[in-house]
């Protein structure tokens, strides 16, 4: 299965991925991706309906510790970094539509 | 050349133990040496004088003791260090400073390793040259018009070029070991869960590893068992002691030794002079009593497919993070834009080429409708590798092959290429994929004149092996001073 990726699957990726690209950067990417995907569509060459995948290499399921408490960041430095802040939280930009 | 510059890790650890030079002398030499040639190499982003004079002040006050006390340190800008400027060679990331600590780093620290400062890498480890870098490539000590390797090719280039004795890499697909191979140094990537992840920014979780770079194998070992063994911060870290790798590296015996050489690295795309060395390291193994013999793995013929499917599934998931709510860049907040406008924007001007190519390609291959045939297909394979992997192991202690295709290219060349960007890491990738470690030793110069590197594999938790090997092969040849044929900068 190869399948042709045109400008507008990549624009719609683009959206789902949060990346607002550029019409020149959608043209690029369309053609590069085109030929990427059918570099790596040979996997479908491998006869695998039977074969288990894998996640991960290592065999482990859950992975416990002691639940104790241990000291955290505290919210100053976890807010030292932040683009915006405002009485100790996060301040970000609208979420919410106007007439909401 | 100042003979502190050129002296190993081991050998200045035991010059500053018995006294005979102060871990500050070693730490304003690499210093003076970062400021003599690094605008060349372009190896750092960020050089932390103050914190590597403090740290080498409490080595020589006697505070902190140990078989690399007092040695400078190139760390990989992938790995977070408190109050240190930590990039990943993001734009999305400029002058972050982190609030923590990797585990790696605090482990380092409590041995007396004085980390210079922050080197070069591709964006978020994606590359093979350096050149998807946001700040610039790093250049290669061998030539300077050539690539040192990559995504750690800013470790790679400062070991070889005597700015520091030992680096930090970390290895997805092969970021440790193709530039160790291309400048002519040693490069080890540790079992998957040998060395904790926890403070590593995070590409293709379930592939990424950090390891060491060193000039002498013994060094590089040296450096793993420091920042090996299990972390309870890292939930995939193994809960088993590390593996004697010093003392293997040590040992450097290979008598009786059973080597397995990979059918399927050979052939087209490979340069004469690398498949040249190679059989000549070959031919020298059998001569110190390893027999050897040839290994088909069918399924590596699928390893850089599937890579190329899993690392940019899971990238696309691991760089959600960067929303431009909580840490990092956020452009276009102008009072009026929604979160979701901003955030679009944000990553569309954080993110370099590469990084959106595989979040595309991450996101396509776990859409709805592709899934079975692209990411579910590439687990499937995955798992066949890792029974190729299996198989060898149950007839041959290691596998052998070259660590790359051809010597170091030269910057420009691949960039705008990204098949051709992602054959560098043709042989390494299986290693990730199955979980075990992998490490490039120097085996001499190819027709070029430039480095190439062996690549020896070894089953999971057996990384002693692959010292072993690679010490015999260091002692045999005197790949440890290869470096000296390289031009003065």
């Amino acid at each position: 299965m190869t399948t042709a990726i045109t400008r507008d699957d990549v624009a719609h990726l683009a959206r789902l991925a949060r990346i607002a690209m550029t019409d020149d950067e959608l043209d690029a990417l369309a053609a590069q991706l085109d030929v990427i995907l059918g570099a790596v569509a040979r996997v479908q060459e491998v006869a695998a309906a039977d074969i288990p995948p894998t996640s991960h290499s290592l065999d482990l399921t859950n992975v416990y510790r002691p639940d104790e408490l241990v000291p955290s960041l505290g919210a100053e430095a976890a807010l030292a970094a932040a683009p915006a802040a405002e009485d100790g939280r996060f301040r970000v930009p609208r979420i919410l539509d106007e007439e909401a | 050349m100042n003979e502190l510059l050129t002296a190993t890790a081991t050998e200045l650890a035991a010059r500053i133990a018995s006294r005979e030079v102060s871990a500050v002398e070693v730490a304003q030499a690499h210093l003076a040496r970062i400021a003599e040639v690094d605008e060349k190499v372009h190896a750092f982003l960020h050089v932390d004088t103050g914190g590597a004079l403090a740290q080498a002040r409490r080595v020589d006050a006697g505070e902190i003791t140990g078989p690399l006390a007092g040695v400078p340190l190139a760390l990989k800008d992938v790995i977070v260090t408190k109050g240190v400027p930590t990039t990943a060679g993001s734009r999305i990331l400029e002058g972050w400073i982190p609030p923590y600590d990797a585990t790696i780093v605090e482990r380092m620290r409590a041995a007396g390793i004085v980390v210079l400062g922050k080197t070069n890498m591709d964006e978020f480890a994606m590359g093979s040259s350096t050149e998807h870098s946001a700040y610039g490539p790093s250049r290669n000590p061998w030539d300077l018009t050539r690539t040192p390797g990559g995504s750690g090719g800013g470790s790679s280039a400062a070991v070889a070029s005597y700015q520091a004795p030992l680096g930090i890499g970390t290895d997805t697909g092969g970021s440790i070991r193709q530039p160790a191979a291309v400048t002519g140094t040693v490069g080890a990537k540790p079992t998957y869960g040998g060395v904790s992840r926890y403070g590593l920014i995070a590409f293709s979780s379930s592939l990424d590893q950090a390891g060491p770079c060193a000039r002498t194998v013994l060094d590089a070992a040296l450096l793993h068992e420091v920042i090996g063994g299990h972390d309870p911060r890292d939930s995939t870290s193994i809960d088993a002691p590390v593996p004697p790798v010093v003392e293997a590296a040590r040992q450097a015996d290979v008598t009786g030794m059973r080597i397995g050489v990979v059918t399927q690295f050979k052939g087209d795309g490979y340069q004469p002079g690398v498949l040249a060395r190679f059989e000549e390291s070959v031919a020298l193994l059998e001569k110190l009593g390893a027999s050897i013999e040839e290994v088909s793995c069918p399924h590596f013929d699928y390893a850089l497919p599937a890579y190329y499917l899993i690392a940019p599934s899971e990238a696309s998931s691991n760089l959600a993070r960067y929303d431009a709510m909580r840490y990092g860049l956020r452009v276009g907040d102008d009072g009026d834009a929604s979160a979701e406008e901003v955030m679009a924007a944000t990553r569309d001007a954080g993110f370099g080429a590469e990084v959106k190519r595989r979040i595309i390609l991450g996101t396509y291959a776990l859409s709805a409708g592709y899934y079975d045939a692209y990411y579910g297909q590439a687990q499937k394979v995955r798992t066949l590798i890792t029974r190729d992997f299996a198989s060898a192991f149950e007839r041959v202690d290691v596998l052998v092959s070259p660590t790359t295709p051809t010597t170091a290219f030269t910057l420009g060349e691949r960039v705008d290429d990204p098949m051709a960007m992602y054959l560098a890491d043709l042989c390494t990738i299986p290693s990730n994929l199955y979980g075990g470690p992998g490490l490039s030793v120097p085996c001499g110069l190819s027709d070029d004149g430039l480095p190439v590197g062996l690549q020896i594999m070894a089953p999971v938790q057996a990384d002693d092996r692959m010292y072993r090997v690679a010490a015999a092969v260091e002692a045999a040849l005197g790949s440890d001073k290869l470096l000296e044929k390289a031009p003065r900068l």
